[in-house]
Order: C-alpha cells, then sequence, then structure tokens
C-alpha cells in the first residue's frame, strides 16, 4: 500500500514538474513563479498581480499545449503497450493497425484535394481517414484469420495502401508549399494547438488509460497466447474487439489533432517494461506517465532547440527515440 | 466434477482430425488420452477444454454445454495445459504462476495474503520454489513445463487436462508430475506418449485412432498385444502384474517386418 502511494506521489510530481517546465521553458523564459501565479490566477482567482502578456503566454499557449502533449504522449504509450502485450510483438506500435496512414491520407484530402469544400478542418479530414483505414484493416483481418499474425499483416496492407495514396495525390496535385505543410503536419505539429484540444485530447486519454487499465488482468494473461489466456477465463473475442476499438479511437483522435508523432508508442511501452516489469496493472499508468513525460520534453526541445525555429515534434521524438530503442534491443535478454 | 463429451466432431478444412468421440470424464478419475501421432489427441482435449468449438456435437460440464457458459466460469473449475506455450515478456516464474490466479480475480479485486499461499504451495508442489524469482527465459524446457503446471494447479481447478504433460521431463519428474496430479483431489484428463506411464497411472484410458475412438476402460483390458500392434504398430507383449496392472515390453521390430527401412546409397 505504502509503494503505491509513494508511487502515485512521484508520478503526480513528475507530470507538475514535466508541466511546468513545459510552460517555463520557451523563447521568452517565463519565470516559474509567474507560471504558478498565472495557474492560480486562473483556477481560483488569486488575484496576482502579472504582465498580461507573460499570462496569456503561460496560459493561452504554453499550457494548453504542454497539457495536449501529456495527453498524447500518454495515449501512445498506452496504446503501444496494449498493442504489444495483445498482438505478442514487440515491434507492434499505435499506427501498426493503419491509423497514421489513413489520417495523413484524410488531411491531404482535406488540405490538398478540397474535400468537404473547406467545411471539413484538417483535423476532421484526419480523423475520418484514420477511422477508414482503421476500418479496412479491422475487415481485412476478420477475413483473414483474426490472429494476431493477421491483424499485423492487415495492417502493414492498409498502411502501404494508403501511405501510396497520400503519396499519389501529394506528388500529383500540391503545391511546393502545400507538400511541406503536409510533411510538417505528418511529422507532428502541436503549434496550432488550443484549450478547445485540450479538452478533446484529455478525457480521451484518461478514459482510455481507464478502460485499458480495467483489462490489465486480462492483458497479463495473454503472455502465453491467447489460447493459454482463454483457459485463464480472458473472454479473448471481447478483449481483442475492446482493445483494438479503444486504442484505435485513443490514436485517431491524438493523430487528428498533432498528426502522427512517431516513435511514443514504441520506445516508451518498452522503456517503462525494464522500469517496472510486465504487469499491466503498473505498467499502463507507468508507460502514460513516461509517455506524458517524454512528450513534454519533447515538444519543449523542438522548440528551443534551433532559436527562431520550431522543428516538427515527430522529428524530435525519433532523434531521441531510435538511439533509446536501439539500447534496448542490445540490453534486451537474449531468448533462445 | 462430471464432465460429457457428446458425439465431437472436428475439422482442418476438409480433413476430419476427431470423428464422433462420445465420453464421459467420471469424478476424481485419472483419464488417459493415447494414440499414434495425429490420432486427434490435442484436438479432442481442446474442445473438452471448452477452447475449441466442436464441428458436430457438444462437451456438457455438470450438464451445461460449455460453449455457453462464461469463460471466467470454466476456468475457475477447469485447467487447461497446452503443449509448449511461450512467451517473449520478460516475466519471472512467480509471476508466470501468478497467472493462475486471473479466473478468481476481478478487475479491481486486490492480490491477497491467500493467493499469496496458493502460489506458494504450487511452487512447492512442482518443486520450483526455490527458481521463483529466475528469469522465465532462463529454464530449461522441462522447468517451463512444471510452471505451466503450476500455473494450472494455482488456478484451483477441479478438473485438470493435460497435453503430454510429462514431454521435456527427465524421468524424475515424469513420474513425479503425474504421481503429483494424481495424488490430488482432481479429475485429470491428460494426453499420454508413454503407454507404462497409462498403464501406471490411468484409472481408464482412452484409445485414439484416427480421430475415432478405438477403445475405453481400464488399461490392463485395453492395453493389450493385439491392440499395440493394431493401433500403435509395435511388437510387445503386455505383461500382467500380481496387483492387476499391467507392464508393456516393446520388442525390436524384425528386420522383415521393419516400417522404417534404412536405404543403403546407391
Amino acid at each position: 500500500m505504502l509503494r503505491v502511494v509513494a508511487g502515485g506521489v512521484t508520478a503526480l510530481a513528475v507530470l507538475f514538474v514535466a508541466l511546468a517546465s513545459g510552460a517555463a521553458i520557451g523563447e521568452t523564459a517565463i519565470p516559474l513563479a509567474t507560471v504558478v501565479k498565472t495557474v492560480a490566477n486562473r483556477l481560483w482567482d488569486a488575484g496576482h498581480d502579472l504582465d498580461p502578456i507573460d499570462a496569456g503566454i503561460v496560459w493561452n499557449y504554453r499550457i494548453a499545449r504542454a497539457l495536449v502533449a501529456a495527453a498524447c504522449g500518454a495515449s501512445l504509450a498506452v496504446c503501444g503497450v496494449v498493442l504489444q502485450s495483445l498482438l505478442r510483438n514487440a515491434l507492434a506500435d499505435p499506427y501498426i493497425l493503419g491509423i497514421s496512414a489513413g489520417a495523413s491520407s484524410g488531411a491531404v484530402a482535406v488540405a490538398i484535394l478540397g474535400f468537404g469544400g473547406g467545411f471539413f478542418s484538417l483535423s476532421a479530414g484526419a480523423f475520418a481517414g484514420a477511422l477508414v483505414a482503421f476500418g479496412l484493416v479491422a475487415l481485412l483481418a476478420l477475413r483473414s484469420g483474426r490472429g494476431p499474425v493477421a491483424i499485423i499483416l492487415a495492417g502493414i496492407a492498409g498502411s502501404q495502401l494508403f501511405n501510396a495514396l497520400t503519396s499519389f495525390v501529394v506528388t500529383k496535385s500540391a503545391t511546393a508549399d502545400q507538400a511541406r505543410g503536409i510533411m510538417f503536419w505528418l511529422l507532428g505539429n502541436l503549434s496550432g494547438v488550443r484549450w478547445p484540444d485540450v479538452f478533446l485530447a484529455l478525457p480521451v486519454a484518461l478514459g482510455g488509460l481507464a478502460i485499458c487499465w480495467l483489462y490489465a488482468r486480462s492483458l497479463d494473461a495473454f503472455a502465453f497466447g491467447p489460447q493459454s489466456a482463454a483457459s485463464l477465463g480472458v473472454p479473448v473475442r471481447r478483449v481483442y474487439a475492446t482493445m483494438i476499438a479503444v486504442t484505435a479511437l485513443m490514436t485517431a483522435t491524438m493523430v487528428s489533432i498533432v498528426g502522427s508523432i512517431g516513435f511514443v508508442g514504441l520506445v516508451v511501452p518498452h522503456a517503462a517494461r525494464l522500469i517496472v516489469g510486465v504487469r499491466h496493472g503498473v505498467l499502463l499508468p507507468a508507460a502514460a506517465l513516461a509517455g506524458a513525460a517524454f512528450m513534454i520534453g519533447a515538444d519543449i526541445l523542438s522548440r528551443t532547440v534551433i532559436p527562431g525555429q520550431v522543428l516538427p515534434i515527430g522529428v524530435m521524438t525519433a532523434l531521441v527515440g531510435a538511439p533509446a530503442f536501439a539500447l534496448i534491443l542490445i540490453r534486451r535478454p537474449v531468448t533462445r | 466434477m462430471k464432465l460429457a463429451a457428446r458425439n465431437l466432431g472436428w475439422k482442418a478444412g476438409r480433413r476430419t482430425i476427431v470423428d464422433d468421440v462420445s465420453l464421459e470424464i467420471m469424478p476424481g478419475e485419472f483419464l488417459g488420452i493415447v494414440g499414434p501421432n495425429g490420432s486427434g489427441k490435442t484436438s479432442l482435449l481442446s474442445m473438452i477444454a471448452g477452447l475449441r468449438r466442436p464441428v458436430t456435437g457438444s462437451v456438457l460440464l455438470e450438464g451445461r454445454d460449455i460453449a455457453r457458459l462464461p469463460r471466467r466460469d470454466v476456468a475457475r473449475k477447469v485447467a487447461f495445459v497446452e503443449q509448449q506455450a511461450e512467451t517473449g515478456e520478460r516475466l519471472n516464474v512467480r509471476q508466470a504462476v501468478e497467472l493462475g490466479r486471473t479466473p478468481h480475480l476481478s478487475a479491481l479485486s486486490p492480490w491477497s495474503a491467500e493467493d499469496e499461499a496458493i502460489i506458494d504451495r504450487a511452487l512447492d508442489d512442482v518443486d520450483m520454489r526455490a527458481f521463483a524469482d529466475r528469469p522465465w527465459q532462463t529454464l530449461s524446457g522441462g522447468e517451463r513445463q512444471r510452471i505451466h503446471i503450476a500455473r494450472a494447479l494455482a488456478q484451483e481447478p477441479r478438473l485438470l487436462i493435460l497435453d503430454e504433460p510429462t514431454n521435456h521431463l527427465d524421468i524424475e519428474h515424469q513420474v513425479g508430475i503425474l504421481d503429483l496430479v494424481r495424488s490430488r483431489n482432481l479429475t485429470v484428463v491428460a494426453a499420454l506418449h508413454d503407454l507404462n506411464h497409462a498403464a501406471l497411472f490411468c484409472d481408464r484410458v482412452a484409445v485414439l485412432h484416427e480421430g475415432r475412438l478405438a477403445a475405453l476402460g481400464r488399461p490392463p483390458e485395453i492395453l493389450t498385444d493385439h491392440l499395440l500392434a493394431d493401433i500403435f504398430r509395435v511388437d510387445a507383449r503386455v505383461e500382467i502384474e500380481a496387483d492387476g496392472s499391467c507392464f508393456i515390453r516393446y520388442a525390436r521390430p524384425s528386420t522383415t517386418a521393419r516400417r522404417f527401412t534404412i536405404r543403403e546409397p546407391a
């Protein structure tokens, strides 16, 4: 019990430090005291006297941005954990079901082909594209045997198809500027994020985490495969359907807000397993926390590494993520 | 714990694997399933365990169709140890056995001291308590098999279904495991390769041949010279001991009857 409380307190502390850093660090450095006072003013009318520009930057831009980054990192990490366990594949990530490929197709359909006549936003297009791609992948997986391998292969087929569609549209119809804009979006972009995005991302992340956590024991039981899980009393088909639907919705939501940020959903789950072990009751919250902190950190780096220029956050996550993944691969115990 | 299989049939594509098998498992008995490779033992066991839906027929667990019972209810009564289940997860031995408590715990119910005691006992039963903290990946095949059985025991089933449980085990642990599951207050159904093990431990044996139930009864009545020649294609003498149990002595195939000829290079 003591360990649970200590773990919870540490987790909250890490999260608050990450959020505060996200709000304080940037092109204009803002003292931590100002950040705290701004939040106090907003949340319970503390009435501190502040520079309205600083307060505006902190509240309207940086805190909203840090919260979305946290929700996004947490969601991707949780989805990565669930899919790796369920599909029993160390290389599974949230995009394995064709979601990022579908989102990019949806985004270019709106941005370049003008689908929806300006009525749809890029995000709506991406979300719709993600769901269409996932639907096709799910259908293909159902028709091809339902097992983990069938799901992975269906995902690969779907991803390839939608990536090709995206490339086709971009090369055929996009101007140089549009192509650059799409590329920037595909690599992940938190610049346009405001409070309404927080109100979408945060509930989805927390709700998704809660549902996955309720299935923690079932996910544990998949360690020796679906047949073994079934003999331990897990309703395998229901767990597959629920978990895949929940992770697909979480991923589609996050991708539609910030683009497809890579590596978080692949690397953070492995790192979390190394630190807290394989029990999902602990692993899921730990991965969520690590993903949130990692993403806020990557966002801070992407804004500050090159002065006056914002790098796509996907570049930062992969720059940090790829070497980290290499390290994990080397340290992984050899299985026969 | 009574379980009845009614007219079970299973097909892989068009090939019939199990063909119209009916049998009843009596409470407390040890039923051995024997048969040559490919005779349908594994398919029959997974249907009996409710893990595979039969193409024809049904399995009745205490009078109710197992396909209609919630998986969790079945798993509280029936444990199944499959052949060679593997994992890529970095589990240790204790965590692998703890999975056996899954059907008894809901999402929110905490891990209790009683669960802990059940895990300790299961590890003791298979002689693996000292290995509790060892990573799964460092275990030998036989040690892994014993942990799978410990997990099934931690499930506290009333019916234990084992698919060739003595594979990979050294002779001490082959006999030890069969004796252990026999001595527990359990109903056991086990596919066995070694006919002498079946003769030694089983109350009854069911002989499968090409998917059909060829014979069912007490080992000395079923395992005859004749049956061994017809179904297992071996030349053997069955000797009945003074206590009524039987013992099979295999003979070397005579040169003329050798079925697997060794070709000499031309």
